[in-house]
């Protein structure tokens, strides 16, 4: 009996092995593909010039900035909203039909196709608001794209926070907004952060809500300004390994993109990891 | 004129009747000890005191309430007020993730104390009197979660003290703690009572009878007895009460 039990207990162990390294193994494998054919394209002129010669040549330097610059305008957009929708979910509603209403709309948000937030992007904001094709435009559709999920991690973060501490405030003659901003937000924030971060890899990903509402084929010129396209990375990487004339160049453009867009993706990771770890001391 | 004085004091949560026609005096002073079987009504009545029940939706409560004869659950007190003059500590540390300073500062700054040398000064006063000054003192800049759960429920205890509030109320503060770090909240206790008056909800006899100069029994939202607490442990006059206090039912 006891041997039986050994051996399941080794057996069923060696599978969620198995099946964790797989994961692992999964990860290494994309970065070994994206390091080793992304970095012969990697040199200084890359990072810092304009594509040239119809893309062939040259460098991704707009579309990096571009890209910065949609992270910054769809956070801008969806972390305040998101925030303060979540913070209202859990605190100022019961658990009842408002609640369960809105979180429902939340969840579908969640679940629509990101192409369709393009076509709805285009639709409101380009053309019946007429923003035109820019980054305004962009910025508020990515931003509503991530809005669930800044909304569900703010509200699962908050609801992490253990009734005890808010009582406690609370007896001490504190009101609810007092308890909120100095004991249940600070108590929160590192998990909020995450929700942060899972956002911003999200806008720096999305192809589909761009192409139609911010994202330019090809302008060299860096101009930032709210009512102008930019380019940016994931839409770059389409069009490079879509439309080459020269698929041997345009491919290591292509996964030169890709590792530009990885890095940046885990930078903002890392330093997102290094203001939770920091906050949370 | 008793300081607490609750008169026919019903709460319900929804249809559940929790506590039935509770009426009990606590003069100025006194530690009384509220005991009973769990789900018996003791940690509400207790909440009725600084209106934590307020916090649960569904709650109805009727009946009066009084502390220095202001009826508390009238429209025109102000319920942060009311907290502020009536402390709670709870059952288990809850020590926010500040540091220890901040978190004894932190009542007075919500209260609008936020000028630093006064901050400073009741911050110290409060941990002295909570006995926990000389642990402490080189570290105040320290997080309080660093602290030993003894330690952590004094430094709860310093907060509550330090809005200087006139009841405190306790809701099985020792639980969580070893008998070590127990009986220095029960030293602490018969110090505090000199300067403040306090209920606290306790499912240690022993304790109930060490502490206490009073002592209520609930039972199924009611209460039995409320007598001096040596009359209770040894010569109670409801036999439900001494069932209880002798140890044949819990």
């Amino acid at each position: 009996m006891a041997f039986k039990k050994k051996f399941f207990q080794g057996f069923a162990f060696s599978i969620f092995y198995l099946f964790s390294f797989l994961v692992f193994a999964l990860v290494f494998a994309i970065l070994g593909v994206l390091l080793y054919k992304g970095i012969p394209a990697m040199s200084w002129e890359f990072i810092t010039k304009a594509p040239e010669d119809g893309m062939t040549k040259g460098g991704i330097f707009p579309a990096i900035v571009g890209t910065l610059a949609l992270i910054a305008g769809a956070s801008l957009v969806a972390f305040p909203i998101g925030i303060l929708a979540g913070i209202f979910m859990n605190e100022y509603t019961y658990d009842n039909w408002v609640r369960k209403f809105i979180r429902m709309i939340t969840n579908n948000l969640a679940g629509i196709p990101s192409i369709v937030f393009g076509l709805f992007g285009m639709s409101l904001f380009v053309n019946t608001l007429e923003f035109g094709v820019s980054l305004l435009a962009g910025s508020l559709t990515l931003g509503i794209l991530v809005l669930p999920i800044v909304i569900r991690t703010t509200e699962e973060s908050l609801k992490f926070i253990p009734l005890d501490f808010r009582l406690t405030s609370y007896a001490l003659g504190a009101t609810k907004w007092q308890t909120i901003q100095k004991v249940v937000l600070p108590a929160a924030f590192p998990n909020i952060i995450t929700g942060l971060i899972l956002s911003i890899s999200r806008i720096s990903g999305e192809t589909a809500p761009i192409m139609f509402t911010v994202a330019a084929y090809f302008l060299p010129k860096i101009n930032l300004a709210w009512n102008e396209q930019v380019m940016a990375l994931p839409y770059h990487l389409y069009v490079v390994s879509t439309s080459g004339i020269d698929p041997e160049s345009t491919s290591r453009i292509a996964f030169g993109t890709a590792l530009v867009l990885t890095l940046i993706v885990l930078i903002l990771n890392l330093l997102a990891n290094w203001i939770r770890k920091s906050m949370s001391k | 004129m008793f300081k607490i004085d609750a008169q026919e004091v019903n709460l319900f949560y929804g249809k559940m009747h929790a506590l039935k026609n509770v009426s009990m005096q606590v003069e100025a002073n006194e530690i009384v000890a509220l005991i009973g079987p769990s789900g018996c009504g003791k940690s509400t009545f207790l909440r009725t005191i600084n209106r934590m029940n307020d916090l649960i939706y569904g709650v109805k409560i009727n009946g009066n309430i009084k502390i220095d004869d202001n009826n508390i659950y009238s429209n025109k007190v102000d319920v942060n007020e009311l907290r502020k003059n009536v402390g709670m500590v709870f059952q288990k540390p809850t020590v926010f993730q500040k540091s220890i300073f901040d978190n004894v500062a932190y009542g007075l700054r919500v209260n609008g104390i936020t000028k630093s040398s006064v901050v400073k000064e009741k911050v110290e006063k409060a941990l002295v009197q909570a006995a926990l000054w000389d642990e402490v003192k080189d570290n105040l800049k320290k997080s309080g979660l660093a602290l030993s759960g003894g330690q952590q429920q004094r430094l709860c205890i310093a907060r509550t003290i330090a809005v200087e509030p006139n009841v405190i109320l306790m809701d099985e503060p020792t639980s969580a703690l070893d008998p070590i770090s127990t009986s220095k909240v029960e030293e602490l206790l018969l110090e505090l009572k000199k300067e403040y008056t306090i209920i606290i909800v306790t499912h240690n006899m022993q304790q109930a009878a060490r502490v206490s100069d009073k002592t209520a029994f609930f039972y199924v939202g009611e209460l039995i007895e409320y007598d001096k607490t040596p009359k209770i442990f040894k010569n109670a006059s409801i036999e439900l009460t001494q069932n209880y206090v002798g140890g044949k039912f819990g």
